[in-house]
């Protein structure tokens, strides 16, 4: 493990002084020349951030759940503030998918940003480095300021590059997600105090706490990641957002940001907080149940495509935060599994829709039609992604379904019940509009004028698809990688931790 | 005997002049700006009057550093008063409400 | 050693050929033409057809075979895999449909030969054998159910072959939708199966099967219900999805939007009694629910006999042969009920040939008609097209259970073997399916009377086409690759029951591969009992009522569709109600697109346009903003502007804090 000594450093760090070097490349608006040379930068940085990623998983050992690639240094001595980073099974395969994902998203800004393109990718690499910080951080303080901090870069291309409304949307993700993770800077200050003066997050997990305090832990943690997942009520500001989002912008927040939420509920709600967890499971069970039957009706009726991929979403990340409170091996992975399957497939399905737009500047399911006839190498993928969507076996899409749903009937039938109605209603809301979109004699002119998509998008296209059927052909390796950690987590939450 | 008391009250009566200045003054700048250099002069009353009495020079020199930034700062708010006047061809203060929410 | 090498790589060949075939005509059918396409396809077929063969002589050497490929997954210290099961059941399986799949394929030459689809078309029906091999060939309810979707997603694709037409895409929707209702019980019953068994495994859950028999879960505060009556119900809902019986049948009709070979392969040949396999592989699990047995024979029955109803009175000869499949379907799945496993997998397959024969008989008549489907505006094709003639009424006899036609033995059997059940709901099912038989040679032969013979009405139905008009009007028999699939269906469907109704149902061909609890469901042993040898019973099939209502079906379509074709019409009008309830087809498509559909959508924007738009968002996040905001504004009232006002502000405050510290 000595020789492996930063790499979680380099993961987080690189890319960001990759985004800080094309920034300082960028010049004003209009100032051309040299934006080639700016993409290529950001590739270049992106994809190296990739690379440095991958020994994590190459170099990971499957057969303990402690913390690996540990890093330890102080940071605010005055308060015990580590700058502490590590990963486990859990976390791992988020580092590298998100550093994957970093690489497609430079790619798809490729030639589609044209104003302002040295600061849309620097924001890209930043925020790429700081959710890697977010999920290899061991220390609170230190999640903290990089939960926080990758906030700011998706706030600017929300803002800066986002559709008409962007204004509005980039303000209600803001605050939406900031008010609740002041909460958390609560919680994570009293959990300093009772484990006498530690920000340290391993140490918080053995930390004896009272029910009561439990409680109010759980509902202060609960704001903070509930909003991210996001789960139902506390949603609507993901449909704006994705809505406004430029095409990259939607793809990092379904495909990572939203993962952040649901990483939490298993680094700090359940292990800290087990009794608590186990009393509140209602609570969350309920709130998830009503993501996918609630969410999955409202998706049925929406006229826009992203806003529906950004339903979709919700419903499936109701299917993580289900799984994680299952509190069996089958539900917590099922979870994993499909966060990192709906890495791939929402995002995939966000660049999809971001070919469309870029073509017809319309996000209107009614503006299509007939989109087979012009572009059949795009409707075959998309038709892939659909599928996945619906959750068709053999694609990732199925794999963390099945497994939460697995999970859900050793607990309670019902539960199975609702959650597989997903079945149904992911197949017809995705379907449906794909039949509205692409299938069908060519509607107009704007239709019948568009080209087939190109060497570019087909490369990102396609990488994501021979993810998405690799995973959902053979899933095993990633369950393997987060087996060990996943048991061990189990074992903790079954064990409370009540003060006496 | 002059006792500190007096002092006191000249300060005190300074700076209830200082203040009048402020309030029922709508017309002019430079009389809110000599308003405050007068606060500034009551409080630099007290000062040396404690000091003196107290036997303690620290006083003293705290009104050194007052005199200082206050005509600093004089100098500040009278360049503002010219650019003012120069905008606004006025420095009637009931015509200066831009701060108004 | 080397032996049993070489089998399991054969094994893996026969689902591997076609899929490789599929990835060529698909991702490199521009590359290799359309040659190409359809040989690496039809070759790739033919090799799975040909390695099937093989195992299936290995397996009549009594080779069976269980083992796993690779771990598909891992969770908790439940391994789930992906492997094969090799016994006769399987094997009988993987024989029909890899020899219906070349047939097609090779027919498809034909039928799509100008459509511009070719390779995409030639790539999906690989797929689809592949997948329709990999649920059969299955050793465990994961790759079944992996198998079960991926069916469903090619069938899904075909039936949207032609994605110009509204009809078609609406029709695929449908099907992928109803047949996700299925797959939502089938799920379900996976899931409780896992729960319940530990293991996904065949071998392992049937041998823990009767350990659990008596085992109840209560899912209702209160109620405890048979475990294994839930589970073999749920699991059941899928094949009634799968397998279009009553009351998710809707997507099938509608299915015939899709090109006609994958009609004949897909929809009605194999994938769609995937269903019936599937329960004649858990036989273990449905012997121990006489609950889910009688259930599973009633649902049967109303399939069998009202969906024959509809069949009378369409005119699309497509959907004619639709509903008769829907009805057929029934007859099988009310062997199951009955316990017959083996008699409706003997069905399954004589069907499977006689029904892909009669489809692709009628894409035969519809290519010479130039795609014209109405069966109206046909009549007297028999002189023009003597080959599809020929093994048109040889389907049909098969279908209507003439004595030694294959159908005969399949049908005959079904009927015996329900009528010596005693499961609740089986005097029901006797009567559906025995009426059914007469309802059955009603529509096959006015469908046949109606093509074939009588006046020919397609001379002025090519007047109305635009682009027929200034040509040959002679319809003319179809080229060889169309009409040599139709010769080599005939065959089997003229002779196999001969053969096979021995072993198959007498005896114990199926060995372990089925489960029977005889002394419960005695149905087998007395029609092993009551069998003589298949021509002693056609000759006693003679003196049987089936027969005689059979008689009696065609005798009525011959005498109203050929002596008095004038009647039909005026038997229309008379019944007046009767006609429209039909005409709706009960009106499940009518109350699906309202009810599911539309209420559905209904709930979807309600809570979209009150729940998100009005509570959440409007009330609590705009709300909380727009409180802000008024507070604000109130509180800019102090913020005057004016100097002064601040000063005085300052001064008040200076006084209040001072009176404060000195008081208190």
């Amino acid at each position: 493990m000595f020789e492996s000594i930063g790499i979680l450093s380099l993961t987080i760090w690189l890319p960001i002084v990759a985004g800080l070097l094309v920034l300082a490349t960028g010049g004003k608006d209009g100032a051309s020349g040299g934006v080639d040379g700016q993409r290529t930068l950001a590739l270049l940085g992106a994809a190296l951030g990739f690379i440095v990623s991958l020994p994590l998983w190459t170099g990971f050992d499957s057969t303990t759940a402690a913390m690996q690639f540990v890093e330890y240094a102080d940071w605010i001595p005055l308060f015990n503030v580590h700058y502490a980073l590590g990963v486990d099974g859990i976390s791992m395969p988020f580092v590298v998918l998100n550093s994957f994902i970093t690489v497609l998203v430079v790619l798809a800004g490729w030639a589609v940003i044209k104003t302002k393109v040295a600061q849309y990718m620097a924001a890209f690499l930043i925020q790429s480095g700081l959710i890697n910080g977010v999920f290899a951080s061991l220390d609170g303080v230190l999640f903290y300021v990089f939960f926080e901090a990758m906030l700011i870069p998706l706030y600017l291309i929300i803002g800066i590059w986002g559709g008409p409304n962007r204004v509005y949307a980039a303000i209600k993700f803001f605050l939406y997600t900031l008010l609740g993770s002041l909460l958390m800077l609560v919680a994570m200050l009293y959990l300093f105090f009772v484990s006498g003066g530690s920000f340290d997050i391993l140490v918080w997990h053995k930390v004896p706490l009272a029910m009561g305090a439990q409680m109010l832990l759980f509902v202060a943690f609960f704001f903070a990641f509930a909003v991210k997942v996001p789960m139902w009520p506390v949603h609507t500001w993901l449909p704006d957002a994705h809505v406004e989002a430029p095409t990259g912008g939607s793809v990092v927040l379904a495909a990572i940001t939203l993962k952040v939420g649901a990483y939490g509920f298993l680094r700090f709600t359940l292990p800290i907080l087990p009794d608590a967890s186990h009393e509140l499971s209602w609570l969350i069970i309920t709130l998830s149940l009503i993501a996918v039957v609630y969410i999955g009706l409202v998706a049925l009726v929406q006229t826009d495509m992203k806003k529906l991929i950004a339903y979709s979403s919700i419903a499936h990340m109701g299917f993580v935060t289900l799984g994680f409170f299952m509190f069996n091996s089958w539900g917590v992975e099922g979870g994993l599994v499909q966060m990192i399957s709906h890495g791939f497939i929402s995002g995939a399905l966000f660049l999809c829709i971001g070919v469309l737009y870029d073509r017809m500047h319309s996000r209107n399911i009614a503006d299509y039609g007939g989109v087979a006839n012009t572009m059949p190498r795009f409707a075959a993928l998309f038709m892939f992604f659909a599928m996945a969507n619906a959750g068709l076996p053999a694609t990732s899409g199925f794999v963390g379904e099945f497994m939460v749903i697995l999970g859900a009937i050793q607990v309670n039938f019902w539960y199975a019940f609702l959650a597989a109605l997903t079945l149904i209603f992911g197949a017809a809301y995705t379907l449906w509009m794909y039949k509205r979109v692409v299938f069908g004699p060519v509607a107009n002119d704007r239709v019948a004028a568009l080209t087939d998509i190109d060497a570019r998008e087909f490369l990102i296209l396609a990488t994501l698809a021979v993810c998405v059927l690799a995973m959902g052909v053979y899933p095993f390796p990633v369950t393997e990688v987060m087996h060990v950690s996943v048991s061990n987590l189990l074992e903790h939450v079954a064990h409370s931790k009540l003060l006496p | 005997m002059i006792t500190v008391n007096h002092y006191l009250i000249l300060g005190s009566l300074l700076f209830a002049i200082s203040i009048m200045g402020l309030f029922l003054n709508r017309k002019n700048l430079v009389v809110i700006l000599m308003a405050i250099e007068l606060m500034l002069l009551a409080v630099n009353m007290n000062f040396i009057a404690f000091s003196h009495y107290l036997n303690d020079l620290s006083g003293q020199v705290f009104v050194f550093f007052i005199l200082t930034v206050a005509a600093a700062e004089s100098a500040i708010g009278l360049a503002i008063l010219v650019l003012l006047f120069r905008n606004m061809r006025s420095i009637h203060v009931d015509d200066m409400d831009t701060l108004k929410g | 050693m080397d032996l049993l090498m070489d089998m399991q790589s054969l094994y893996l060949l026969v689902p591997m050929a076609p899929l490789v075939g599929a990835i060529l005509a698909g991702f490199f059918g521009k590359a290799i033409g359309r040659r190409g396409a359809h040989t690496v396809t039809i070759l790739g077929v033919l090799v799975a057809f040909l390695a099937s063969v093989v195992i299936f002589q290995d397996v009549l050497a009594g080779n069976t075979y269980n083992g796993s490929v690779y771990t598909w997954l891992a969770a908790g210290d439940v391994r789930l895999e992906i492997g094969f099961l090799i016994d006769r059941l399987t094997v009988l399986m993987m024989l029909v449909v890899t020899f219906v799949s070349l047939m097609v394929h090779i027919y498809t030459v034909g039928y799509m030969a100008e459509d511009p689809g070719y390779q995409r078309f030639f790539s999906y029906i690989s797929l689809f054998t592949f997948s329709m091999l990999m649920l059969v060939m299955s050793n465990n309810f994961l790759q079944l159910f992996f198998g079960w979707e991926a069916v469903g997603l090619v069938s899904y694709l075909l039936i949207g072959f032609w994605f110009t037409r509204e009809t078609a895409i609406y029709a695929n929707l449908k099907a992928f939708l109803v047949n996700r209702v299925g797959d939502f019980g089938f799920l379900l019953g996976i899931g409780l199966v896992l729960a319940h068994f530990g293991s996904l495994d065949y071998a392992t859950v049937f041998d823990r099967a009767p350990d659990l028999a008596n085992n109840t879960i209560s899912i209702i505060d209160g109620q405890t219900w048979s475990l294994m009556t839930l589970i073999c119900i749920l699991l059941f809902i899928g094949a009634m999805g799968k397998s279009a019986q009553f009351p998710l049948h809707v997507w099938l009709p509608d299915s015939m939007e899709g090109p006609t070979p994958i009609s004949a392969l897909i929809h009605a040949a194999t994938m769609v009694t995937a269903g019936i396999f599937m329960v004649a592989r858990m036989s273990p699990l449905f012997e121990l629910s006489d609950t889910a047995l009688s259930f599973v024979m009633v649902i049967g029955a109303i399939t069998a006999l009202f969906m024959g109803f509809l069949g009378i009175i369409q005119n699309d000869i497509k959907r004619v042969v639709a509903y008769s499949t829907l009805s057929q379907l029934g007859y099988m799945t009310v062997a199951l009920g009955a316990s017959a496993y083996s008699v409706a997998i003997f069905h399954l397959m004589t069907h499977a040939f006689f029904k892909a024969l009669l489809f692709l008989a009628a894409g035969s008549v519809i290519i010479a008609m130039h795609h014209n489907q109405d069966i109206r505006k046909m009549g007297g094709l028999r002189k023009y097209l003597p080959i599809t003639w020929i093994t048109s009424l040889i389907g049909s006899l098969a279908l209507i259970g003439t004595p030694f036609f294959s159908g005969f033995y399949s049908k005959d059997s079904i009927i015996e073997a329900v009528h010596a059940s005693h499961l609740a709901g089986s005097g029901f099912a006797y009567f559906a399916v025995t009426a059914g038989v007469f309802v059955t040679a009603f529509y096959s032969f006015r469908m046949y009377f109606l093509v074939f013979h009588g006046k020919e009405r397609f001379h002025n139905a090519h007047h109305d086409h635009d682009h027929a008009q200034g040509q040959d009007h002679t319809p003319h028999e179809t080229p060889w690759v169309v009409t040599l699939p139709l010769v080599l269906l005939a065959i089997p469907s003229l002779l196999i029951g001969y053969f096979t109704m021995g072993p198959l149902v007498a005896g114990d061909w199926f060995g372990h591969a089925i489960y029977v609890n005889l002394t419960a469901h005695p149905a087998m042993v007395e029609l092993a009992q009551g069998f003589h040898g298949a021509t002693a019973m056609a000759l006693h099939g003679l003196t049987l009522l089936p027969f005689w209502l059979a008689v009696g079906g065609v005798a009525t379509a011959y005498y109203l569709y050929l002596v008095r074709p004038d009647l039909p019409q005026v038997i229309r009008q008379r019944s007046g109600l009767i006609y429209t309830i039909l005409d709706e087809k009960y009106g499940f498509d009518r109350f699906n697109d309202w009810f599911f559909a539309g209420g559905s959508r209904l709930i979807g924007s309600r809570l979209w346009r009150w729940g998100d738009a009005a509570l959440i968002d409007g009330l609590v996040v705009n709300g909380s903003a727009r409180v802000v905001g008024w507070v604000a504004a109130q509180v800019r009232q102090l913020q005057s502007g004016y100097l002064y006002h601040y000063a005085f502000a300052m001064i008040v405050g200076v006084a209040l804090l001072a009176t404060a510290f000195v008081h208190f």
